[in-house]
């Protein structure tokens, strides 16, 4: 076990934690923020450099973001503040307890999953722009069609309506 | 040496978390919150498979891993779009009270 | 073929045809009726002249000539009907068609103030074009229906008024009692068809009056050894007995009186009851067959000639006693229509139908003399409420007189005697028997005494004794206008000139009849018995009309209500006369009352046997109805009910898994995914 990939771990995990049971949603996203960067850290570590850099950029630099303006434009005024929890958070814990017993014992259980890693990786842009164009063109190009649908529903869906009379 | 396990096990750990942060919490946005969280740990499962598999210049997992990242994305400015939307309508973010889908 | 000959039917069809229009009419078009109806006989009549000048240009032995024409075919046989002239016809043409456009044009003037004048004359024409088509009819099943007709058209107009019971009555009597003959007639009709084959009477030597049918007719037998052609000739008989009201059919003739008085002339003394003595003179031949020479009259003739003599005597009888103006007439008809039968059976057809002529135009004379006396008198048809009407009414008593003279048979110059007389020669040569000669004779002079009875009540004396008693806005009779008077003369004139054509010194008559020529010979009154039977004839009339003048004559009948002066003599046997041998009351006891218990039978068989059927059958299939509704409420609504409310309940209880939280079915999918992954794991090892 690597000492990097163990704090690493730990402060991953601490973040993501600290996302699910702060009270003020604001501290929430912050903590998860930096479990994000927990995770570009990580996949540094395992020579994927560009996801780790893209990590950074779309989770930390936008979807965070906008889950701060979501909250912000969801503000509840102080005195209606609702509980943390919602009702049944037992059951969500039982459940979410059990998913990983079961995913811990299944990996633990293989044999694949024991071995060092073999080869040594040296990717770098070039090589990753050559295969989004040449094998990997299509997904791009839906990518690319799925993007400008989920931007323009996203307006339309959130947009304010109350000027129309229709 | 780190193991494949490890990764694996860390990425299970955080699906977890993920999950019970959606099950568990109050908020819209934040049960949002949980599921990017999953999808990040399904991410580095891809990423720790491509690194400990046999074929790691073919790049298949790290593709995978751009197209992930880059539908989280959208599908999280799509949800929360709905968000702000049901929150005009209900002027809640309380799940526990949206519940007039009950049959 | 002559064109008289082709066309001969259109002597029926115009009349038919112009009563078929006529029915189309409202009531309102009186003339168009009346014209049509006359017009058509008119037509008709210059029709039955050309044929009675064509058959009379070809006069000789053999002069039958025919129209024949199939009508349909059964099988591998044709129905045939067709169309004959040969003297018999013509006669008869003539004689109806004038003695009916007389009468129709007299109806005009009687049924004037009728509101159902238009329906009357339709009726008219359709009679007189039935009974034409009888006369010309070479089939015995075309002159059957023609038959039928003359018999619905008579209960049509002797119920002309139908809102009075008694008129509704006699019609119905009427029908009914022909009928029964002409049961009779149908069934000889069949018989024959069934024998011969044919039902035309000349066809080319193949009909049923034709010599190779008769052989073949004389030659067998039947029950009680009489051969076919006298029984099938007595079934004829029959339906022409109910037509010609022979006892015991002669019921419903006087009660035929309710009918308008045209009417009466018409078919009830002229032509219908006519049809009957015609239709045995028609089917002579086959009456007259008989195996190897005549020796002697065979069975139907003697049938015919005893009816018809009993006939005479019944009706001269009770015409004594009668009291109403057009009765003593009916049973005066029912007298001398047993004397045409009489005729025919001892003389032959020449002699039956010179009296059947000749009667026809004085008995159409005094019937429509009594319509006019009746029509004076506004009405009236008691004798002994009339009186003095010579005064009233000259014209139409100068042509009554000729008439009754004619009737009685007053010698010379009225054709009743001379009529008459050939009737009583032959009878008194008939090699049978001579009671009908004596029944003959007593019938002349009750002839002679009822009708100068009659004469004495109605046109003399001095004062008109009218009921004012009743009749409160009283005036005096009147004569009737010269529509109705001018037939009567026509009639008179006929009535005298006629007889002269069948005098024994000129039998022209006789002679047209059989095919033979006549010449004038007075030698001819020398012959056996005719002299002797003349004078005793002569003696009868005499003796008849004085003793009329005796009992009402010498001193005038004062008042309405006085007993009748024969009837004072013998007042039992005066009321038995009255109500004709209470014939009518004894059909009323037996046949009438069976009949109606029969037909009460019927009823109740119906009411209660068939309705009974009917009813339980309609009750097994509502119980069936309400059984099915039973099941179809409470079975299978009840299990359709209680199946959806299961599917309803199951709905209900599926729904209650839809919290409407988000995060409870993500906790599902979270189990879901845990079962998923231990599966795969289970199912790897």
């Amino acid at each position: 076990m690597n000492a990097i990939f163990l704090i690493l771990a730990i402060v991953t995990v601490l973040g993501t934690a600290a996302a699910m049971c702060l009270r003020n949603a604001v501290h929430c996203v912050l903590a998860l923020t930096l479990g994000f960067t927990g995770i570009a850290a990580l996949y540094l570590q395992l020579s994927a450099q560009f996801v780790g850099f893209t990590q950074i950029m779309v989770y930390v630099g936008a979807v965070a973001i906008l889950a701060v303006f979501a909250i912000m434009m969801t503000h509840q005024p102080e005195p209606a503040k609702p509980p943390t929890f919602s009702n049944f958070w037992v059951w969500g814990s039982i459940v979410a307890a059990a998913v990983f017993s079961v995913l811990a014992w299944a990996i633990h259980h293989s044999s694949v999953t024991r071995q060092p890693p073999t080869t040594q990786v040296d990717i770098n842009v070039q090589q990753i722009g050559v295969a989004l164009m040449h094998h990997f063109v299509l997904p791009l190009e839906i990518m690319g069609l799925l993007l400008t649908a989920a931007l323009i529903g996203a307006v339309v869906i959130a947009m304010d309506r109350k000027e129309e009379t229709k | 040496m780190n193991s494949l396990q490890n990764y694996l096990l860390l990425s299970s750990l955080l699906f977890s978390i993920g999950l019970a942060g959606a099950l568990i919490r109050r908020n819209a946005i934040l049960v949002l919150i949980g599921i990017e969280l999953m999808l990040n740990s399904a991410n580095l499962n891809l990423i720790a498979f491509w690194r400990f598999g046999p074929n790691p210049a073919a790049l298949t997992g790290v593709m995978f891993t751009i197209f992930s990242i880059s539908i989280a994305a959208a599908e999280a400015a799509v949800g929360l779009g709905i968000i702000l939307a049901a929150y005009r309508h209900s002027r809640t973010t309380d799940l526990d009270q949206m519940n007039s889908l009950k049959g | 073929m002559t064109w008289i000959v082709k066309n001969l039917w259109l002597i029926p069809a115009l009349p038919i045809l112009a009563a078929g229009i006529a029915a189309l009419l409202k009531k309102r078009s009186r003339i168009l009726s009346a014209a049509l109806a006359i017009g058509s006989m008119a037509v008709s009549f210059l029709l039955s002249l050309c044929a009675f000048a064509h058959v009379l240009a070809n006069h000789s032995a053999d002069q039958v000539q025919t129209f024949n024409f199939g009508w349909f075919q059964f099988g591998n046989e044709w129905l045939q009907l067709g169309w004959v002239l040969d003297p018999l016809t013509a006669v008869m043409l003539v004689m109806v068609s004038f003695v009916g456009l007389l009468i129709f044009i007299y109806s005009t003037g009687y049924m004037e103030h009728d509101e159902n004048f238009t329906r009357f004359f339709c009726f008219l024409a359709l009679f007189a074009g039935a009974m034409l088509g009888v006369i010309i009819a070479n089939s015995l099943l075309l002159l059957y229906m023609c038959w039928e007709i003359v018999g619905l058209t008579s209960y049509l107009l002797i119920g002309f008024w139908y809102h009075r019971p008694a008129a509704a009555a006699a019609a119905k009597k009427a029908f009914i009692t022909t009928r029964i003959g002409d049961l009779a007639f149908l069934l000889g009709m069949v018989w024959l068809y069934n024998k011969t084959g044919t039902l035309l009477f000349y066809d080319n030597g193949a009909g049923c009056l034709e010599h190779s049918a008769l052989i073949h007719l004389v030659a067998q037998t039947t029950l009680f050894g009489l051969t076919l052609s006298t029984a099938i000739g007595i079934l004829i008989f029959c339906g022409a007995a109910g037509k010609s009201g022979q006892v015991p059919l002669h019921v419903w003739l006087p009660d035929a009186m309710e009918g308008p008085t045209p009417v009466s002339a018409l078919i009830h003394a002229a032509t219908m009851v006519a049809a009957g003595v015609f239709l045995i003179a028609r089917i002579y031949p086959l009456m007259s067959a008989q195996v190897g020479a005549a020796l002697s009259p065979t069975i139907a003739l003697q049938v015919v000639t005893w009816v018809g003599a009993i006939t005479a005597l019944f009706g001269a009888t009770v015409a004594v006693a009668q009291f109403d103006i057009k009765r003593i007439l009916a049973y005066s008809t029912v007298s001398q229509l047993g004397y045409m039968m009489i005729g025919l059976g001892v003389g032959g057809v020449s002699v039956g139908m010179f009296h059947l002529i000749t009667h026809a135009f004085f008995k159409a004379l005094l019937f429509l003399g009594a319509g006019s006396v009746i029509h004076g008198c506004s009405g009236e048809q008691d004798i002994r409420r009339m009186g003095s009407m010579r005064k009233f009414m000259p014209i139409t008593f100068a042509a009554y007189s000729a008439g009754m003279l004619a009737l009685c048979g007053f010698p010379f110059f009225f054709s009743g005697f001379w009529s008459k007389d050939a009737i009583l020669h032959a009878a008194h040569n008939w090699s049978i028997s001579q009671a009908p000669y004596y029944m003959g004779a007593i019938g002349a002079l009750l002839t002679a005494f009822y009708m100068t009875r009659q004469m004495y009540y109605v046109f003399a004396g001095s004062t008109h004794r009218a009921d004012t008693s009743t009749d409160t806005a009283h005036h005096d009779p009147h004569e009737s206008p010269a529509v109705m008077t001018v037939p009567l003369v026509i009639l008179a004139t006929c009535a005298v000139v006629l007889g002269f054509l069948g005098t024994p010194a000129w039998p022209w008559f006789q002679s047209f009849l059989e095919g033979t020529h006549a010449t004038f010979t007075l030698a001819a009154f020398k012959e056996a018995g005719i002299v002797p039977v003349m004078f005793c004839s002569s003696l009868l009339v005499v003796l008849g009309l004085g003793l009329g003048w005796w009992f009402y004559g010498r001193t005038p009948i004062a008042s309405a209500n006085e007993p009748d002066n024969l009837g004072k003599l013998q007042p039992q046997i005066y009321s038995t006369l009255n109500h004709a041998y209470f014939v009518d009351a004894i059909y009323d006891a037996t046949l009438i009352r069976l009949n109606t218990f029969w037909s009460k039978l019927c009823d109740w068989l119906d009411r209660w046997v068939w309705n009974g059927a009917v009813q339980t059958v309609s009750y097994v299939v509502l119980s069936l109805a309400w059984l099915d509704h039973f099941v179809d409420s409470y079975i299978v609504n009840a299990g359709f009910d209680e199946g959806c409310e299961g599917v309803s309940h199951g709905g209900y209880l599926l729904s209650l898994l839809q919290g409407g939280r988000v995060q409870g079915y993500m906790r599902v999918i979270g189990c879901a995914l845990i079962a998923l992954t231990l599966f795969l794991l289970w199912g790897a090892k």
